[in-house]
């Protein structure tokens, strides 16, 4: 072995060596971004569930914008009130308001009250059974069932009910808009919790034929346009629809003479596993 | 064009064909009431122009083509319009549509011509008339016919191919079509390749129909060149772009058509449409279809007015055994199961089957094992378990790049799969997915 040749090469690897090493040494110093350590510090106080429920595409972008002072730590959904003071003494900067917003499900025709026309037995899920005669469903707005917004959900805020409907747990929902792009049907949609009267009915079908399908269907009667303040609800496309910017006129007493229990007042949760009325009728 | 009468990949499933092959069509009766449904073809839905109350004859124009892309349907049976509303669709949704009451004792009434006679016109009139007469491909897809007529003027045509294929297993339309009405067939190819000026036909036939493919041979014209190709009977073979590489050995390039390898598909019950309609002057009110399957009495290939019930359809031959267990709408390969007896058959309708518990073949899924038989099925040569597996986890941003947009959703891939995936529906759910996706975006805002 020439000794010399083991030096020449330990020797050129090792000069090469030094020159990047200081070339990276250098250009560290040279090109360094100068970032907020507040972000940092503000990531780490957030959930990190990066569930965009705060309208940010992840908590990073979050924390960025609380820094900047472009939102409030009430922003984020998925925090309780204690983690949100937490963040907010750390930054300095006051909590803020937030509006407390759900899922909410626009059917309530569990299996129970909805007529199944025929049987769907292909791949359990929804996305499927909608390609195929909308899984045998009678009414081919309503939900089917079949769980894809239970699985989207990373939260555990929705379980199935035993009439096969999704129930949201408002104290766990994060408003993240996960189960309103799962569900094929679209029967998702996010709403401040204050606002309580929700029409639980998708079905474009009028009076009988709609009753026919389910028991909770909305027939616009029109009966919830007469009992509730002036202009609040109209019937628009076989349906009872709620003007949300005259949300503050409304009352549970809009929804006294529904006949089918579509028109809700929901307090909280939405309770999707109640009974139908006995004796409703269409006028 | 060299013909090498077959494409590559494919599955082979039974025919099934023989309840019906041989029964010569006929008229069913008409029913009590007609649905005709303003979104039967591909584009725009029609627009309605008559209210409930009114009295139309068969053949009147009862909704009007909204655009180039879009067709009229007009009444198929003499009557009143009961309502104009919603009622289920064949597609499983509820849609628009108008309800007709028919009177059966005047329904059949002869009435003047209401498309006009076609010698004498230009291709250009021809072209309108067509659309006029509410026809579209009556192959599955419904496609209006005119538009595929009338090509861009920088694409050169050099041949029209008709479609007499028919791969899908049970239906006996397009067979039954060649086979009783071979002059009416030849007629429409004429009319079709004056529309496009082109010099040249080819007729791809399966072998598996001999008897349609005599019936053409014999009634072959001596003054236009129709070349008639027995194929291999494979399935999909009548794929738009399957028949087009068989007949010409080209291969229609992704994402683009077939005006682009200088060729223009027309199944064979359109090209027999368009010569009807001129022949008897009445625009497209009825179709052939093939009401089959083991769960059906009486199987036919029955001309049904457009709008017939399944109910009354189903009545007209001999109703349902007692071991029916699922309605299909089409072939069993690519056809969409129905739930409601009340939908009406369109003018997109190639057959209603009746499967028994024994025929539809429910198999338990198990999960994929990676055989790769998906990958030798698939005529268009994606990889059906990437992509299904893709589907499953709703990663379908990753599935574009991989082809998505050219599957057909021929179904081979679920056919050949040893652990019964139905991977057909998984993508068919996942492209409607995608589909949402693009329209909706940006779903998110800050709140």
């Amino acid at each position: 072995m020439d000794l010399g040749a083991l030096l020449l090469s330990a020797l050129t690897l090792g000069t090469l060596g030094l020159f990047f090493g200081g070339l990276i040494a250098l250009s560290h110093k040279r090109l360094h971004v100068w970032e907020d350590p507040r972000i940092d510090g503000t990531v780490n106080l957030l959930p990190g569930t990066n569930c965009g429920g705060c309208g940010f595409p992840g908590c990073r972008a979050f924390a960025e914008a609380l820094v900047g002072g472009k939102a409030q730590p009430a922003g984020c959904t998925n925090m309780g009130k204690e983690q949100v003071l937490a963040v907010a003494g750390y930054l300095g900067v006051e909590a803020g308001e937030a509006r407390k917003r759900v899922a909410r499900l626009l059917c309530a025709g569990g299996t129970h009250v909805a007529i199944q026309q025929a049987r769907y037995r292909g791949l359990a899920t929804c996305a499927a059974a909608k390609a195929v005669a909308s899984g045998g469903k009678g009414c081919s707005w309503g939900c089917l069932g079949l769980a894809d917004c239970e699985r989207a959900c990373s939260f555990g805020a929705i379980r199935m009910n035993r009439f096969g409907l999704p129930v949201v747990e408002p104290d766990k929902c994060t408003a993240c808009n996960d189960c309103v792009e799962a569900c094929p049907q679209d029967l998702f949609t996010l709403m401040p919790i204050d606002w309580k009267l929700i029409v639980q009915c998708k079905s474009a079908l009028e009076g009988e034929p709609a009753e026919a399908l389910c028991k909770f269907a909305c027939t616009a009667c029109g009966k919830c346009v007469l009992d509730a303040a002036p202009e609040l609800i109209a019937i628009r496309g076989g349906l009872a629809v709620v003007d949300y910017g005259r949300i503050g006129t409304a009352a549970p007493g809009a929804t006294a003479r529904c006949p089918t229990g579509a028109i809700a007042w929901v307090e909280g949760r939405q309770v999707l596993d109640r009974e139908p009325v006995a004796g409703s009728v269409v006028a | 064009m060299r013909a090498l009468l077959r494409f590559r990949h494919g599955v082979h499933p039974p025919e099934r064909k023989e309840r019906t092959a041989a029964l010569e069509t006929r008229r069913m009766p008409y029913p009590p009431e007609v649905v005709l449904p303003l979104r039967q073809h591909a584009g725009k839905p029609a627009i309605p122009l008559v209210k409930a109350g009114d009295r139309v004859e068969r053949g009147d124009k009862i909704a009007a083509a909204d655009g180039y892309v879009s067709v009229p349907i007009h009444a198929s049976a003499t009557g009143t319009v009961a309502a104009v509303g919603l009622w289920p669709h064949p597609d499983g949704s509820y849609d628009q549509a108008i309800r007709i009451a028919v009177e059966p004792w005047s329904a059949q009434a002869a009435r003047p011509r209401l498309v006009p006679e076609w010698r004498g016109l230009s291709p250009r009139e021809i072209v309108a008339a067509v659309q006029e007469a509410g026809v579209v491909g009556l192959g599955g897809a419904a496609f209006p016919t005119h538009v595929k007529l009338s090509p861009p003027k920088d694409k050169r045509i050099e041949a029209l191919v008709v479609n007499g294929c028919e791969c899908e297993p049970y239906l006996t339309t397009d067979h039954r079509t060649m086979a009783d009405f071979p002059d009416r067939v030849l007629l429409g190819v004429r009319l079709m390749m004056k529309c496009l000026g082109v010099p040249k036909a080819l007729f791809g036939i399966e072998r598996n129909k001999p008897d349609a493919i005599e019936a053409i041979r014999r009634a072959l014209p001596g003054d236009i060149d129709v070349e008639v190709l027995p194929l291999t009977v494979k399935y999909p073979q009548g794929a738009e772009k399957m028949l087009i590489q068989a007949l010409t050995g080209r291969e229609v390039p992704s994402g683009k058509l077939p005006l682009d390898v200088g060729v223009v598909v027309q199944n064979v019950a359109s090209v027999a449409t368009i010569a009807e309609v001129f022949e008897t002057g009445l625009p497209l009110v009825e179709r052939i279809v093939t009401v089959s399957g083991n769960g059906v009495r009486k199987p036919a290939n029955l001309i049904v007015p457009v709008g017939t019930k399944l109910r009354d359809l189903l009545d007209a031959c001999g109703g349902l055994s007692d071991d029916a267990s699922e309605i299909v709408s089409g072939g069993p390969m690519m056809g969409v199961s129905q739930r409601d007896l009340e939908t009406p058959v369109s003018k997109g309708t190639t057959g209603i089957l009746v499967l028994t518990e024994a025929e539809a073949q429910r198999n338990r899924t198990y999960p994929c094992i990676r055989c790769g038989h998906c990958l030798d099925a698939c005529p268009v040569f994606l990889n059906p378990q990437l992509l299904g597996s893709l589907a499953l986890k709703a990663r379908y941003g990753e599935m574009e790049p991989l082809h998505l947009r050219d599957c057909m959703l021929c179904g081979c891939c679920s056919y050949v799969c040893p652990s019964h995936i139905p991977l057909s529906q998984i993508f068919a759910a996942a492209k409607t997915a995608i589909r949402k996706a693009k329209t909706t975006e940006p779903a998110k805002a800050p709140a």
